[in-house]
């Protein structure tokens, strides 16, 4: 291999020798063949001989890192509408066949080609092209299942536009913890958010989007701003209420300008406080055209009938029986006809426990039969006690790791000093930095 | 089987036979707009009655609290009112009710003459520097503007005395002023802080002076919707206080403030042991019968009867000049205590026999009553097809878990979107402490 090493670098043909000889070797070797090919961008940019040409000599399976630079460079220039479904089916043969370690060390190189490879998916309008690719593409970035990559976000916006929710969610069911750069966060939680409203996982959507209107951001961003949106009208569907006061730990920048560039969402949360059906419409009404320019209409209309939900769980709080006409004029239905449609549902949807008497009319509630005994019940309590168990160590981690650092404690020392001197001298052991 | 009917009607029964011993309600009739006048005295007198002139819709009584409240300012040296008043008569009771021109310039006159007379006096003083004259003085000064229904100059004079007392005992005299004339201009965040400071020095406060400071209070929480430490303070008031605070109060308020303040914010016990068992209120509440009764009726459940009273005690309440702006509030309340009371021992009510106990149709009630529950006032459900209430037993085995599930899911979630905000500050300031080395 010594010999190899000192080869002069002169040629296309001796670079793909190169990656022949190396990929399979060492990580030494892989280190060195990586170290070459930083190297050798102009060199396969002026080559004679087309880079493509340069691909078919390569095994995407073994030399996967040399691969990808050849790939990176290949689908640099420009890209012709024709072409575009040929090279989108390369990019996807290659993540699907690659090497994780290998490509994991030269990760923007990675990204960079499959952002490439969305942009061509969506070219040719075909996202769904793209699902199974990304997700792959994510799972080989990933050094963990805690880490947000830069792919997470695209891979969430494919498919939402090929609308597999189900696909996307499977992401989501990680928890993550490591960021890198605030957009992709902000993307994935919103993204994300969209994904579950989809799937009617409301409470979850709930928690992605409130992470971004809660998210430290030191400028306004649209994605907030849209996300806020959301967030409002996911909380009536929700919960039936929603509180316009942010938690403490929310930006000030967020706290100060999100509200003005939602008016028209809280005025529709304030319409719904009220529990009048017709106050929420007319509400819906004189916005309507604010709600679609948005995207939102669908949403909002979901609102309005969570609405008749919420009246009619409310009865079911104060009631034991209560014909269907009483219920249709409390809650302000047309017909006992519609009543009994809501009521059916809303038992099918397991949100209330009752039974209808079609004989006379009447609805009998029951309380929730869940009696906390069932080892399904057992077994849920006690896997959430783990989750917490895990998490609670998660925190002492990380509270351990931010005691020691550096970055942190000189911070934290500094400003300590500027307000109180006495508490620094009695804690000096803290602070000897 | 007859106990049981005696049980769900609740006393209503043997309320029914003991009505006629209770009928005659005198106040429920027309008030006596002369009898209620002479308990009071001074401007709280005049005001009282321009009030009554004011809501009242009954013509006649009307003219009778215009023309009292007439008489009434001429005896004093208020110019200002008695063109308001004669505005508001605008001559519907002949020529002697009219703008006596003569008599208000007369006033008038003689006021300036006093102003400038007191002048001089307080400019002397000041000169001679002589501590309690210069108190007398202000003290003065403020009498006469308060006489002129000048409220403000008044208040600003007789709190400028307090940088001239010298003894406890002037304190105390300087914050009552303050006091009476911080009730006329319904600023009570004065009542409330005067009071607190004329009660700073306890053993010069005699039992009458210390009474009136009570009711101060209370009306100063009355005025705040604190009800409950409205009734407390009414119901401390020593029956000593007597006519002593008729410039204000009449003993008869305090009974009917203490006592409505208490039934619609205490509970049963508190309602036994601070007011029925309450020797010193005894004494107030001696004197207005109705509540009295009415009390008692409520702690004995005769719901029917207590509310009778209330209802035809109503129209003279909402003609008194602290009272008006809370009757409803009060009275919303005292039902809602006697709805729950109601349904409190019982596993299942009838709602026929409630409705009947409570003088209102079963729509009525059953509404009624689910604004309770949904409140969470009443732990009770109710079956609309056959009127009858359940009560409702709030399993505490699966309320517990499911707390504690809904807690684990939140301490979840928001520790996880710490964790997560931790690690964005954390690139936030790496990217700042970067760009600074660069």
């Amino acid at each position: 291999m010594g010999g190899g090493m000192n080869l002069n670098m002169n040629s296309a043909e001796s670079l793909v020798a190169q990656i022949l000889g190396l990929s399979g070797g060492s990580a030494k070797d892989l280190a060195h063949l990586h170290h070459l090919l930083k190297q050798s961008d102009d060199l396969l940019l002026s080559s004679d001989s087309p880079p493509a040409s340069l691909l078919s000599q390569l095994d995407p399976s073994v030399h996967s890192l040399g691969y990808l630079y050849i790939l990176e460079v290949c689908t640099s220039g420009p890209i012709s509408k024709e072409q575009s479904g040929e090279v989108a089916l390369l990019i996807a043969r290659f993540i699907e066949a690659c090497k994780a370690d290998q490509i994991c060390l030269a990760p923007d190189k990675f990204i960079s080609v499959c952002k490439r490879f969305k942009d061509q998916v969506l070219l040719v309008e075909a996202p769904i092209r793209g699902v199974a690719p990304m997700l792959t593409a994510v799972r080989k970035l990933q050094t963990s299942s805690e880490q947000l990559t830069a792919l997470h976000s695209d891979f969430l916006l494919l498919c939402l536009l090929a609308k597999c929710y189900k696909t996307g969610l499977s992401v989501l069911e990680d928890y993550i913890y490591e960021v890198d750069q605030p957009r992709d966060f902000f993307l994935y939680c919103y993204y994300g958010g969209m994904i579950c409203i989809g799937q009617k996982q409301f409470h979850k959507a709930l928690e992605l989007l409130h992470n971004v209107v809660t998210a430290p951001m030191s400028a306004v961003n649209a994605i907030a701003v849209e996300a806020y949106k959301k967030y409002i009208l996911v909380s009536l569907i929700h919960f039936g209420q929603f509180s316009t006061s942010f938690p403490k730990y929310t930006s000030s920048v967020a706290q100060r300008n999100l509200k003005n560039f939602s008016q028209p969402y809280l005025d529709l949360a304030n319409s719904y406080s009220t529990g009048k059906i017709s106050e929420l419409e007319s509400c819906v009404q004189t916005n309507k055209e604010k709600f679609e320019t948005d995207y939102n209409l669908g949403l909002v209309k979901q609102v309005v009938s969570s609405m008749y939900k919420r009246n009619i769980q409310r009865l079911t709080q104060t009631y034991l029986t209560l014909s269907l006409q009483d219920i249709a004029n409390t809650v302000q239905l047309k017909s006992s006809k519609e009543a009994e449609m809501h009521v059916l549902q809303m038992i099918q949807d397991g949100e209330i426990y009752a039974t209808i008497n079609q004989k006379d009319g009447m609805v009998r509630f029951f309380e929730d039969p869940e009696q906390y005994k069932s080892c399904q019940m057992i077994e849920h309590i006690d896997s959430s006690i783990q989750r917490v168990m895990v998490l609670s160590k998660k925190l002492s981690t990380m509270e351990e790791q931010m005691s020691c650092d550096p970055l942190y404690l000189s911070k934290v020392g500094r400003e300590r000093h500027r307000y109180d001197f006495e508490d620094l001298d009695s804690a000096p052991h803290k602070f000897n930095i | 089987m007859e106990d049981e009917a005696e049980i769900y009607a609740n006393g209503s029964a043997s309320a029914a036979a003991e009505t006629p011993r209770r009928r005659p309600i005198i106040s429920g009739e027309q008030l006596d707009i002369e009898a209620y006048a002479a308990l009071y005295s001074g401007r709280t007198k005049i005001m009282r009655l321009l009030f009554i002139g004011e809501r009242c819709d009954n013509v006649s009584m009307q003219m009778e609290a215009l023309r009292m409240a007439y008489d009434e300012i001429k005896k004093g040296e208020n110019t200002h009112l008695l063109r308001e008043v004669v505005q508001k008569i605008d001559g519907r009771l002949g020529p002697n009710y009219g703008p006596d021109s003569c008599w208000a310039d007369a006033v008038d006159r003689r006021a300036d003459q006093r102003k400038e007379k007191l002048e001089n006096e307080l400019n002397a003083y000041r000169t001679n520097l002589i501590k309690e004259s210069i108190r007398m003085g202000y003290n003065d000064f403020g009498d006469f503007y308060y006489a002129h229904g000048a409220l403000a100059e008044a208040f600003k004079n007789y709190v400028r005395t307090r940088d001239y007392c010298t003894t406890p005992k002037h304190i105390v005299h300087m914050c009552l002023n303050a006091i009476l004339v911080s009730i006329e201009m319904g600023q009570f965040t004065h009542v409330t802080s005067y009071v607190s400071k004329a009660e700073q020095s306890p053993d010069v406060v005699d039992t009458v002076t210390s009474a009136k400071l009570r009711c101060a209070a209370g009306l100063a929480h009355l005025e705040g919707k604190k009800y409950k430490l409205a009734a407390r303070k009414f119901l401390e008031t020593a029956p000593e206080l007597g006519n002593n605070y008729t410039e204000v109060i009449a003993p008869q308020d305090v009974a009917t403030y203490g006592g409505l303040c208490a039934l619609a914010s205490f509970d049963r016990t508190e309602l036994k042991s601070k007011v029925i068992d309450n020797i010193n209120f005894r004494n107030f509440l001696e004197l207005v019968p109705e509540i009295r009764e009415l009390i008692q009726d409520f702690y004995t459940s005769h719901y029917a009867s207590c509310l009778e009273y209330l209802g035809n005690l109503k129209a003279n309440l909402l003609l008194d000049i602290h009272l008006h702006d809370h009757v409803e509030t009060l009275y919303d309340q005292i039902r809602n205590k006697a709805l729950i009371q109601y349904t409190h021992p019982f596993v299942s009510v009838d709602l026929r026999m409630m409705a009947n106990a409570f003088k209102t149709s079963i729509a009525g009630l059953e509404k009624e009553l689910e604004a309770l529950i949904t409140e969470n006032q009443i732990q009770a459900r109710i079956d609309s097809h056959n009127k009858v209430l359940y009560a409702r037993h709030a399993d505490q085995r699966n309320a517990t878990f499911q707390r504690v599930l809904q807690t684990g899911g939140e301490f979840d979630r928001d520790a996880r979107a710490m964790l997560l905000r931790a690690c964005l500050l954390k690139h936030e300031y790496n990217l700042k402490a970067s760009r600074k080395q660069h």
